[in-house]
């Protein structure tokens, strides 16, 4: 394998480095090329933002993405295009398999959603951000002169500031995987168990073009040297003479989620008997973690790697010492959402010890080491809010009748979204078998469908000291699925390649 | 202790009727893949003791892969295979088979060269049945008569606590007791039933005794002509690891979209797959040996609810055929594929290893052990690629995965232990 070059930032759209906190408006446009011509000379000057520092920091940022129909219409030869995989090629909601497994059934079925159903998947993704005020503006010189003729507007996703908080109430991105920039913890053996949790990530988990968790380079579309036009792109790192449409650039994931914050927050009041308190920790407990962002489960012992001692209060913890889940359930959101598992749970670093544990040899019970590492599964997430904030006393009053949507416009990155969207959504939050539990989904997240054999998935356990765990019954739907789509993420040289005059 | 035990029928399709075959075998479907439980041909569910079942056409889109060691494409026949996991002993089912679905055997099976109705079904069935090299059992012993009674169990308990918040809330001694007396008043009220163990029969265990010792002591007699070889084996073992082709492209995007059609309906998802062996009597020996000892760890160590650390898998076999040339598995596992290849890479990539290594293509593996699975992107194609949709599939205990049994035993246990000791209590009360 070549030696690993360094990480080219200036090559690299900015969302992977940075959430762009400080650009607190943005708004995503969902287009449709009208002309593939036009759309590509407006890509070729369009001003996206790379992943360099700079300073001082920009006052607004463009984000470009692509469906994998974008990519077609836009004149990806076809023999290129199906170097990319398998699900982006068939996109979120085209087939009934991955609907069922993502949870996108019932009223969540793609059928009924705003945008990325059948008939309206988007070509593009414009993802715009500015400081406060300067949206507007933005848009405008975003767009400049040739927009009208490339592009047709399907939907404009508009985001709302709610100060770092999500509508239900939460502090939000708390949590993120540390990229391994410098790719210390590559050179392991990837036969080697890893033993201790860690949040240093390969970037090859969410940038193509480099080794991944496995050690591995994910599949991406590989053009030869020769090729009309790809004397631009990078080389790929893994094989000599090919250039590397993928390196540099990521998958997206964006689901358009609408949270009934009202609904939310009732049925916590309705099981807290009214009580303020109760109704804070129920509603803390479906979350793991309090609304101020700490942790439920507790500290651990020593420092995580890839947390740092700024992080550590809220990041430092895993839940191994929360065995019976009496701090954090099991089923919590952020519990099921990155359980911190390492590769050999139970095991100690020492020949015998792993040995019994690869063998399966260890007594324990019987919910021990049901759940898989983390580190193949992890989500970089970049979504925004939308829609106006609620207390959660406004949240326990009566609907006006004009209440409008609010939300989540999830987004998460990754070099393969098999792996980690789609199994974190499927195998972990959706799944009403997560953990060796049953009858429960996810408390946020859940569509609380029936499926085959368990009518119900609609509970949600509270593991006890000392008693029976306590399980509630009947949790309402608290996010409906209103569009989704899956983008492709180019690396800068990869856009130029994509946006070049033919 | 009733144990379980297999029926593996595999038959050659007539030429020219295996679309017929197909059609037939749809209809007996509820939905893709899924069986009726009731369907006029097999009625599965009229089987009490039948865990899980299935019909798959064998045709090998992968057949040509041998053209990687320039041979030609070898001329087998499609076969039709059904496979039944069940409770007692293999005559007393296939007898029972027999009565229940005489009829609709005969149906299915005309499509297969050498059946005639007129013959005798019972010895059709026993002389087609092929012993499988390798079986696995999620639980030994664990009849389908325990899981229903111990899933209604779980599920009486639970909805008694529901709608008895004050019972859920006493301290564990107590609730332990409260939940003996209502579980024994709904006993006597014959809303619930727990049925006490059988004994084991008596040719079982002296067979499994004689096999649990036989095994090793063979191994011990091998042993010295073993160790005289080990060396030969490993320079022979590296040199064809290092020129071994990797067969593994992405599988074609509807054969993808067919499989996964028939997959996640249920918690629990079925698995066949199909493939030729090495060329060469390296791989074969290695196969044989390697599945036969597999096959004494599943029977003798990996007993109770884990296969080594995977513990999603209700019941698996590998068997061989023509001439063990080719290897058919087939498993019913727990959750998405994706997560069982994950399970497979990331917890028992070394059993996967040494097995389907010895298969056309599979990635690159060193010391027959150590990488393969772990080149996950490759593997996973393999995998796919070498997966057969499996046309009927039939699952007694649907939305329950062998984690759920597991638990539901436990539950069980410790409710019938009266003198329940008092950690044992406080692990008891936490899975209720
Ligand atoms: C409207 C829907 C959702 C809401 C309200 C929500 C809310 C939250 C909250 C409050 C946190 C804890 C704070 C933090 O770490 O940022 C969190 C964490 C997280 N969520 Fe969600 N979430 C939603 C949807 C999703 C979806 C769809 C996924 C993935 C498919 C997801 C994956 C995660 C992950 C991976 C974490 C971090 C867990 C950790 O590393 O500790 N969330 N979410």
């Amino acid at each position: 394998m070549a030696k690993n070059a360094s990480v080219d930032f200036a090559d690299m759209q900015g969302l992977l480095r940075f959430g762009y906190a400080k650009l607190t408006e943005a708004s995503f446009l969902l287009l449709r090329i009208r002309d593939a011509a036009a759309a590509r000379a407006w890509l070729a000057a369009a001003p996206v933002s790379t992943a360099e520092y700079q300073s001082p920091p920009p006052a607004a940022a463009l984000q470009i993405a692509f469906t994998s129909e974008g990519l077609r219409v836009l004149g990806l030869a076809g023999d290129v295009l199906a170097g990319f995989s398998a699900e982006f090629l068939a996109g979120m909601s085209s087939d009934r398999s991955r609907s069922r497994r993502l949870g996108d059934t019932g009223n969540n079925a793609p059928q009924y959603w705003q945008w990325g159903g059948a008939a309206r998947v988007p070509h593009v993704a414009a993802m715009l951000y500015a400081r406060e005020g300067g949206l507007g503006a933005w848009t405008q010189t975003v767009k400049g002169v040739g927009w009208d003729a490339a592009f047709e507007v399907m939907d404009c996703l508009p985001t709302s500031n709610l100060y770092g908080v999500e509508p239900f109430g939460f502090t939000d991105g708390v949590s993120q995987p540390t990229i391994d920039w410098e790719q210390q913890h590559m050179m392991r053996d990837p036969n080697e168990p890893v033993l201790d949790y860690s949040n240093l990530v390969a970037p090859g988990e969410f940038l193509l073009g480099y080794p991944n968790e496995y050690y591995r380079y994910t599949d991406r579309p590989l053009l030869s040297d020769e090729s009309e036009g790809a004397s631009i792109l990078p080389g790929a790192e893994d094989r000599t003479g090919m250039r590397d449409l993928g390196r540099n650039g990521s998958y997206l994931v964006m689901r358009q989620l609408a949270q009934d914050v009202r609904g939310f927050w009732k049925f916590a009041n309705g099981q807290a008997n009214g009580d303020a308190d109760e109704r804070r920790q129920l509603a803390q407990a479906m979350v793991g973690r309090t609304l101020k962002g700490d942790p439920l489960a507790q500290a651990a012992e020593r420092p995580i790697t890839g947390v740092d001692a700024e992080d550590a209060a809220q990041n430092g913890f895993t839940f191994d010492a929360d065995a019976n889940g009496t701090r954090c359930p099991f089923g919590a959101h952020i519990r099921r959402a990155n359980p911190r598992t390492n590769d050999l749970p139970g095991a100690e670093n020492h020949l015998i010890s792993k040995l019994v544990h690869t063998l399966g040899f260890e007594d324990g019970s019987f919910r021990d080491d049901v759940i898989s590492p983390t580190r193949f599964h992890r989500l970089l997430r970049r979504g925004r809010e939308y829609g106006p904030g609620l207390t959660q006393q406004e949240a326990l009053e009566p609907a006006p009748s004009d209440d409008p949507e609010r939300g989540i416009h999830f987004i998460s990155l990754g070099a393969n979204i098999s792996r980690q969207f789609e199994f974190v959504q499927s195998a972990w939050l959706m799944s009403s078998k997560f953990g060796g539990m049953t009858g429960e989904s996810d408390p946020l997240l859940g569509n609380r469908e029936p499926i085959s054999g368990c009518p119900v998935t609609s509970g949600f356990s509270l593991p006890r000291e000392g008693s029976a765990p306590r399980r509630l019954e009947g949790l309402p739907q608290f996010i409906a699925v209103r569009g989704g789509a899956y983008f492709f993420l180019p690396g800068i040289r990869a856009l130029r390649y994509l946006a070049r005059e033919r | 202790m009733t144990p379980q035990a297999n029926l593996t029928v595999f038959a050659p399709v007539t030429a020219g009727r295996e679309d017929a075959l197909r059609s037939l075998l749809e209809s007996m479907n509820t939905q893709p893949g899924a069986a009726n439980a009731l369907n006029g041909l097999i009625p599965f569910g009229a089987l009490g003791e039948l865990h899980f079942a299935r019909l798959v056409i064998l045709d090998d889109p992968t057949l040509g892969d041998c053209a990687l060691y320039h041979l030609p494409r070898p001329n087998y026949p499609v076969y039709l295979a059904l496979l039944c996991d069940f409770d007692g002993s293999f005559d007393a089912f296939v007898k029972k088979l027999v009565q229940v679905a005489a009829e609709g055997l005969r149906r299915i099976f005309t499509h297969c060269t050498d059946f005639d109705p007129a013959l005798d079904l019972e010895r059709w069935l026993k002389t087609h049945h092929v012993r499988p090299a390798t079986c696995y059992v999620n639980w030994v012993g664990r009849t389908m008569l325990e899981v229903r009674e111990e899933s209604a169990l779980t599920d009486a308990l639970r909805a008694f606590m529901s709608a008895n918040p004050a019972v859920a809330n006493l301290e564990p001694r107590q609730l332990h007791q409260s939940l003996r007396n209502f579980a024994a008043a709904e006993q006597k009220a014959g809303r619930l039933t727990l049925t006490a163990e059988k004994a084991t029969p008596l040719g079982w265990v002296i067979g499994n005794f004689l096999h649990l010792i036989g095994v090793p002591l063979a191994l011990l007699a091998l042993a010295p002509f073993l160790l005289l070889y080990a060396p030969i084996y490993v320079l022979l073992l590296r040199s064809k690891e290092r020129s071994d082709p990797e067969f593994a492209p992405r599988p074609d995007a509807e054969h993808a979209a067919r499989l996964s059609a028939l997959e996640d309906y249920d918690v629990t998802n079925q698995f066949s797959a199909f493939g030729s062996i090495k060329p060469g009597l390296f791989r074969r020996w290695t196969l044989i040996f390697l599945l036969w000892v597999i096959d004494y760890t599943a029977r003798h160590i990996y007993r109770h609810g884990r296969l080594a650390r995977v513990n999603t898998i209700h019941f698996a076999r590998w068997v061989f055929i023509d001439n063990k040339n080719r290897l058919f598995f087939a498993s019913n596992y727990d959750g998405s594929l994706d997560s069982y290849m994950d399970d497979f890479i990331n917890k028992v990539a070394f059993g996967l290893n040494v097995v389907f290594s010895n298969g056309i293509g599979y990635p690159t593996t060193n010391w027959l052990a150590l990488d393969g699975a772990k080149d996950e992107q490759k593997f996973k194609y393999y995998i796919r690629r070498h997966e057969l949709p499996t046309e009927v599939w039939y699952n007694a205990h649907p939305g329950l995965t062998a984690l759920d049994l597991a638990r539901n035993r436990l539950i069980r246990q410790g409710l019938e232990n009266a003198a329940i000791s008092e950690m044992e209590l406080q692990q008891w009360i936490q899975i209720l």
